[in-house]
């Protein structure tokens, strides 16, 4: 990191504004864009953080149930860097930052109750549905975590099982079945980052590179938390911790707003 | 709804029972191994020592890096499948991001510090009981160390908050949340914070507290083992 940057992003920081002029807690403009896919996707959606721009989608799949999970469907869900979306990303295997943004992604959905797993199952020990949501950013301005989560949320939101004809799924024909998101376990997932001495919500990717630490907070409609992650180095004290998940609790409102308009 | 009484019989504010050892394998530089209730970690450090493909050093440090693994056999169900998972990526990653920051690693630019850490039986708990073996394996390496790290789950289960949570609660049949942290025991300072399941702001504080009680006493092992390997050694 230029330490350039870094001193003038942390000199702007301290006079409680940003290089695009927000507050240390004000979101980017957030959109949503339903059905990016709609031929082949059972559900997709882009979101866009400011300038950073990411799709999502879902397929689904029949298949066998986790035996110790019989009468269960289940998620997967998959995040790649691709390289044309920032300059720092290269080709090959998935790196350590997409795993994490994949993981933290699933656990918030998984955690959170929206998927009644058991509605997956068709068949007890035979046959389930797996919905597996793959997540690309097309532009990586910093923010990944929230807008990643809040694309695969939307994409769930789009979904439709495709019809099923003799046991065989007619790819491309859709029926009336949604995903049936539990409406009052829905999560939203906000991330608060540490930078400096200062708590801010959505960074650019150059505000992202001067962070030390970050939390990533999975919320339910009842403001109960459903999954956390701490990333980076800086070791947080109580305090701190108490006061970003404040701040992530605060904020999820406003997202729920989006996500529900 | 209300948890009454813990599956194994513990207090809820109880850690299962804790040995640990320094010096377990030979050939590293540091080891130990730390072993909670039926979950058993081994840890071994090799380094400081220079870091090569040399594009992935950093000029002003040593930088750790830590692989966790779960021994094929280690599993209460099925075989774990030899190998690198996504799961297992994470917990190295959040393993080196537990540590680093309480190692001084400034006196060796441009090398690595290797914590191998391998899990030879697991009864949930594991990213905690790697954690507080690797702290160990560290200081028994030798290298500098602002703080001792030590490692535990906290849980939601119920109306309860519970310390040190075994695969029976993790499963706990309505649901619980689990939280592992690792806390710097000097500052109080928390350097893993992860959560799943759901639980309020107020568990969460309620946790933390416990947790930190938790770390304290594991500290207590974790210092004991390094003292007893000097106890035979001439005054």
């Amino acid at each position: 990191m230029n330490s350039l940057v870094k001193d003038h992003t942390l000199a702007l920081l301290a006079k409680g504004t940003r290089e695009d002029s927000r507050k240390t807690d004000e979101y980017r403009d957030i959109s949503i864009e339903y059905g990016i896919s709609p031929k082949s996707a059972e559900g997709s959606a882009r979101v866009k953080i400011g300038d950073t721009e990411v799709v999502a989608g879902v397929k689904v799949e029949m298949g066998r149930p986790f035996p110790d999970k019989p009468d269960q469907g289940s998620i997967m869900v998959n995040c790649e860097l691709l390289p044309m979306s920032n300059p720092k990303f290269e080709s090959g295997p998935p790196s350590i930052g997409s795993i994490e943004l994949s993981r933290v992604t699933d656990r918030v959905l998984r955690e959170s109750g929206v998927l009644d797993f058991k509605k997956l199952c068709i068949e007890k020990g035979e046959k389930v549905w797996n919905l597996l949501i793959d997540i690309y950013p097309i532009n990586a301005d910093g923010n990944l975590f929230d807008a990643a989560y809040l694309c695969a949320l939307a994409a769930l939101k789009d979904m439709k099982f495709p019809k099923v004809v003799d046991e065989k799924i007619q790819y491309g024909t859709p029926s009336k079945q949604g995903a049936n998101l539990v409406k009052d376990r829905l999560p939203l997932s906000c991330t608060v980052w540490k930078i400096g001495d200062h708590l801010v919500i959505d960074p650019t990717y150059t505000e992202e590179q001067c962070a030390e630490g970050r939390l990533t907070v999975g919320i339910l409609p009842n403001k109960a938390l459903c999954a956390l992650q701490k990333g980076q180095e800086k070791a947080l004290t109580s305090d701190e911790i108490d006061q970003m998940v404040d701040l992530a609790i605060k904020k999820s409102l406003e997202l729920r707003k989006v996500f529900e308009k | 709804m209300s948890y009454t009484k813990r599956t194994d019989g513990r207090k809820f504010d109880e850690l299962r029972p804790m040995e640990a050892k320094v010096g377990v394998v030979k050939n590293a530089k540091g080891s130990a191994m730390f072993k909670i209730g039926k979950t058993i970690a081994i840890a071994a450090v090799y380094g400081p020592r220079d870091l090569y493909p040399a594009h992935l050093q950093d000029p002003t440090r040593a930088i750790i890096r830590c692989n966790y693994n779960m021994m094929a056999f280690s599993g209460s169900g099925d075989r774990v499948r030899p190998g690198p998972s996504r799961r297992s990526k994470e917990i190295s990653m959040i393993t080196e991001k537990s540590l680093t920051p309480m190692v001084d690693l400034k006196a060796f630019p441009g090398g690595v510090v290797d914590v191998f850490v391998e899990l030879v039986q697991t009864d949930a708990g594991t990213r905690c009981a790697g954690i507080t073996a690797a702290a160990l394996a560290l200081a028994d390496a030798g290298i500098p160390m602002l703080d001792m790290v030590s490692a535990v789950a906290v849980g939601r289960i119920g109306d309860k908050v519970v310390l040190d949570v075994d695969k029976e609660e993790e499963d706990y049949p309505d649901g619980m949340a689990d939280i592992p942290l690792a806390i710097a025991n000097r500052t109080g300072k928390i350097t893993l914070l992860q959560a799943d399941g759901e639980f309020t702001k107020e568990d969460l504080k309620k946790g933390i507290e416990l947790g930190k009680k938790g770390c304290a006493k594991i500290l207590e092992v974790q210092l004991k083992a390094l003292k007893e390997k000097y106890e035979g050694a001439k005054k």
